[in-house]
């Protein structure tokens, strides 16, 4: 067998036992890399060096019986929207094509204590912006699956990398699916903590209150591992929730017995595939013949959740890119005239040196949700729009708090359809962006949100299962995914679409 | 030279004013906050904006705002909140400046100004708003050459700046300058902000219309002008002066009112005396606040105001009343010392306690302490003349060792050479004169103005006065109380 299609939890095994050292493991995974990424663009970059430096020094401390961390030795993969000290950080974006951050992001920093080994970082849409990994400066990702295919987005290539065996360990950042939409569209499972679980210091922002970083890995017990590391009360961001952070992995063995999941009939209204939805039917048959009881509920306001998502969003996102602007760091206009971008006056030399560098340096996607945001806020527009916007996010958080009143757990689809093909919706932006449709709702309401393989289509493309449940219920959310994980193997097939 | 005492109009001024807070850090960030650093020198990812770096409040910044709210007898916010006020400028690293919206921490206050000399009668101006925020940091640039001549400093930026809205409730430049000088007065005691003007810690904006009265009842109001720019209080003075001036001036050519046209803002140029136009940008941009989701909403609990409460100390309006009770000297004199500051209060206040005496302590303070200080322009905390030594001399003037004027060029002396008062009193020769050779000394005196003798003896007293001039020319040491005295016990002997 080889190292590279063993779980992180096997190697972590394999290591503790002098099976194999971090340094063989490490290089198996970058080798794959090498030869896979090519492909696939996983990887923005791949810190080769780094990496073997680090597991050398595992495999060293563990040869003198030296005490490891959680992770000792075991490669995980980094969203390119984390600061790490020593690899440029670009959010896929021209705009910070050289930034080097001065700091590491608190996940980051608890990566490295627990003693993985940072292969490199992972491509994704532009700032996060995009459920396609379509909006990448640096070229789209594509689906280990079907290369003809999306990955899903925005953590595209961190769910693409575990997807083909780049890694066995991901981080992600979720603002309105970008974890589980990608999981979904890979066949790996992915898991959007509570709003406030880990620390979003170093998360480069697109929508403060939305964006919360998660694990992606091939199962729950792995993101369980991976969780445990990078969750955690942090003084340095004002939203993180200063509550003692559980032990993941103690209930996952624990069986369903009792539990309650509630399906929402509007899920499977029109536009869901039809395959998708014979798939989740039939999780939650063996959810049922697991123990649990599956119960209807309703989330009245469920139908408003993306066009209020792209109302926050974007406002948030207008603000939190103005710091682009050329003057102190990242993409700055050389001064070249030019009437490229259509705009030829400008108030002062100042502005136009705004102007030119953000037209140059943001994509076309970027560029939308800043219009978007700003018209959003603006004067006359504010309570139409963005105040509005707040009262039905209250609604929305309101409906899930209602519903959780009645279950446990609330299941059902995570995209509408499987991989759609690259280019399919780039011409569409509303399309594109209905592929949150059942995602959003877990990151308005701040709550946490599981997403894993269920099945497969006809052509051979995974189906995503979700199950969100109510904030800090992370435990419940891994021992669910894990147990049905216990009785399936969807989540252990491997692509064939790519050749090593 | 107010204004209403020319022109037939109420003249109508509301004020801005941001006052940095010291505190010893930044607002969002542990930065300190130390004046005069090399450029960006005191900065951090959070305050330079970098990407992914987040804001945390430091919570003593929001008590010491607290402070000056409580003394600015506000209303005191029980759930307030962050917002984002976005727009461009090189000395906002982030696009947006984190400031307080529609939720101000206060709200609600006021502080009056009394003109001790009467200039004018007491007023009450009422503050609508103090709200908290973090500065920007400067930029020192060329707009119309390009942008490679632009510097930028961030070490300013994130310092925690307190915002002081009032009502139009000043009616002469003088006032709003007497008003200012009452609330940094105020701030200081509190120790709430240095109000440094020079170094940017205190900025005053003024809002100023004339408001006229028609013939026909009618009130006629001016276009409200905004001036900003005014580098002290007495410029703000001169640019209100100026600007009501200008204001009539132009209503009698054009008769524009309020609502005719946006409001302006106009710049004070200092050396030419003159406020000019500035371009209308202010007036339309928009800058999009919302609430920052970086940061929680702020509670604030009933023992929290109680606790900053506790430890706030005398405002200086209260002072000027205990001042003159504890030590029993005129409200006037109490004035002029409050007005000076804690530090020259304190002084004070040590210095009265060594003397004994008030209004003694007072007069040396104005007299002497105060003249030297105006002299050497320098502050009362590195005056090298301690109360100790002020008193040391007081007291030996009351004790008769010399009389005050000689007391008064021994301080001098002490201040000039820095000595001790033993030293500098032995230096200039003074010493207790012997009693014998008062006597001598008299006696010659007695013998060389027949004239005086005569006056005295026929009951004209006070002509022994003349005699005193010469006894100290004779020897100025001598006390002259004690030389009129004996000179008087002498004549009445003779036959
Ligand atoms: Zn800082």
């Amino acid at each position: 067998m080889t190292l590279t299609t063993r779980s992180a939890a096997e190697l972590a095994t394999a290591l503790q036992q002098g099976e194999t050292t971090s340094v063989e493991c490490t290089t198996a995974f970058l080798d794959r890399i090498e030869a896979t990424n090519p492909t696939i663009n996983a990887f923005l970059s791949i810190d080769r060096d780094g990496a073997l430096a680090k597991a050398a020094s595992v495999d060293a401390a563990r040869a003198q019986g030296k005490s490891l961390g959680p992770l000792a030795g075991l490669p995980v993969a980094v969203k390119d929207v984390l600061c790490t000290t020593d690899q440029k950080t670009t959010c896929a974006s021209k705009m910070l094509k050289t930034f080097e951050p001065p700091y590491d992001a608190d996940v980051v920093r608890r990566l490295r204590e627990a003693d993985a080994v940072i292969l490199g970082k992972t491509n994704m849409d532009e700032f996060a912006m995009g459920g396609s990994n379509e909006n990448s400066a640096y070229g789209l990702v594509r689906n280990p699956w079907d290369t003809d295919r999306a990955p899903g987005g925005s953590s595209g290539g961190s769910a693409a990398a575990v997807a083909a065996d780049m890694t066995p360990l991901a981080i992600g950042s979720d603002t309105g699916g970008s974890i589980r939409q990608p999981a979904g569209l890979c066949g790996i499972t992915g898991l959007k903590p509570t709003y406030g679980r880990v620390s979003r210091r170093g998360l480069i922002a697109f929508s403060s209150s939305l964006d919360q970083i998660g694990p992606m890995a091939r199962s729950a017990k792995e993101c369980a591992m991976l969780l445990q590391t990078i969750a955690g009360h942090d003084s340095g961001d004002s939203t993180s929730i200063n509550t003692p952070v559980p032990d993941y992995l103690t209930d996952l063995e624990k069986p369903l017995q009792g539990l309650r999941i509630g399906r929402v009939a509007a899920h499977f209204s029109e536009g869901l595939d039809p395959e998708v939805a014979e798939h989740v039917e039939q999780t939650f048959a063996t959810y049922e013949a697991a123990g649990a009881t599956i119960h209807e509920v309703e989330l009245p306001h469920a139908a408003y959740g993306v066009p209020t998502y792209y109302l926050i969003a974007p406002s948030e996102a207008s603000s939190n890119l103005a710091r682009y602007d050329g003057a102190h760091y990242g993409h700055r206009w050389d001064g070249t005239p030019s009437d490229d971008q259509g705009i030829n006056t400008f108030d002062s030399p100042l502005v136009e040196m705004y102007c030119r560098s953000r037209a140059e340096g943001f994509g076309p996607e970027v560029k939308r949700r800043i219009m978007l945001g700003t018209y959003a806020l603006s004067a006359g527009y504010y309570d139409a729009y963005y105040a509005k916007a707040l009262r039905v996010r209250r609604l929305i958080r309101n409906d899930f708090t209602q519903a959780f009143e009645k279950v446990d757990l609330i299941g059902g689809p995570v995209s509408a359809t499987p991989a759609f093909k690259l280019g399919e919706k780039t011409d569409d932006p509303i399309a594109m962006y209905l592929v949150d449709l059942y995602t959003v709702g877990a990151n308005l309401a701040g709550i946490g949100g599981i997403s894993f393989p269920c099945g497969f289509t006809q052509s051979k493309l995974p189906i995503g299962f979700q199950l969100q449940g109510p904030a800090l219920s992370e435990p419940l959310l891994l021992q669910a995914a894990h147990q049905y994980q216990q009785t399936t193997d969807w989540h252990l097939q491997r692509t064939t679409a790519i050749s090593s | 030279m107010t204004a209403e005492s020319k022109h037939p109009f109420t003249t109508v001024i509301g004020l801005e004013v941001h006052v940095q807070l010291q505190t010893q850090t930044k607002l969002f960030c542990g930065c300190v906050t130390t004046f005069g650093s090399p450029p960006n020198t005191q900065v951090c990812p959070t305050c330079l904006g970098l990407p992914g770096s987040l804001p945390v409040m430091n919570r003593r910044a929001f008590d010491l705002s607290l402070r000056a709210a409580l003394a600015l007898n506000c209303k005191i916010a029980s759930f307030t909140k962050w917002d984002r006020k976005n727009y461009f400028y090189p000395d906002l690293p982030k696009g947006y400046q984190i400031s307080q919206f529609d939720l101000p921490f206060s709200y609600e206050g006021y502080l009056e100004v009394v003109d001790p000399k009467g200039a004018f009668e007491p007023r009450t101006v009422r503050i609508i708003r103090v709200h908290l925020e973090e500065d920007a940091g400067k930029s020192m640039h060329d707009e119309t050459a390009g942008t490679a001549d632009s510097r930028i400093d961030l070490n300013r930026t994130g310092t925690p700046l307190c915002e002081i809205v009032t009502e139009p409730d000043l009616r002469s430049p003088e006032e709003a300058r007497a008003w200012l000088n009452e609330l940094k007065l105020l701030l200081v005691y509190l120790g709430v902000s240095d109000c440094n003007m020079q170094e940017g810690s205190l900025r005053v904006d003024a809002n100023v219309n004339l408001h006229i009265p028609q013939p026909d009842g009618r009130l006629a109001k001016t276009p409200i002008v905004e001036i900003k720019n005014m580098n002290s209080f007495r410029s703000v003075e001169r640019a209100l002066v100026y600007e009501t001036e200008r204001q009539w001036g132009e209503w009698q050519d054009t008769g524009a009112e309020i609502g005719s046209m946006p409001k302006q803002t106009r710049g004070w140029d200092d050396s030419a005396g003159v406020t000019r136009g500035q371009r209308h940008k202010e007036e339309s941009s928009d800058y999009r606040y919302f609430p920052d989701p970086d940061l929680v909403p702020v509670t604030v609990s009933e023992e929290q105001v109680a606790a900053v409460r506790s430890t706030m100390g005398e405002p200086p309006a209260l002072l000027r009343k205990t001042l003159a009770e504890r030590w029993d000297i005129p409200a006037y004199d109490a004035d002029v010392l409050v007005n000076q500051g804690p530090e020259l209060v304190e002084y004070f206040e040590d210095l009265a306690k060594k003397v004994g005496e008030g209004k003694v302590a007072s007069n040396w303070m104005q007299q002497d302490v105060l003249r030297m200080l105006n002299e050497r322009g320098g502050h009362i905390a590195d005056f090298p003349v301690q109360p100790t030594a002020v008193a040391d001399i007081i007291g030996r003037v009351k004790k008769g060792d010399f009389d005050t004027g000689r007391g008064k060029e021994i301080f001098a002396a002490v201040l000039e050479t820095g000595k001790p008062v033993d030293e500098v009193v032995a230096g200039m020769g003074i010493a207790a004169v012997d009693e014998d050779d008062l006597q001598k000394l008299c006696e010659e005196l007695i013998a060389e103005n027949p004239k005086i003798v005569a006056d005295v003896k026929g009951g004209k007293e006070q002509a022994a006065g003349g005699l005193i001039g010469q006894a100290k020319r004779k020897n100025p040491n001598v006390n002259p109380g004690k030389v009129r005295a004996l000179a008087l016990e002498l004549i009445r002997a003779l036959p």
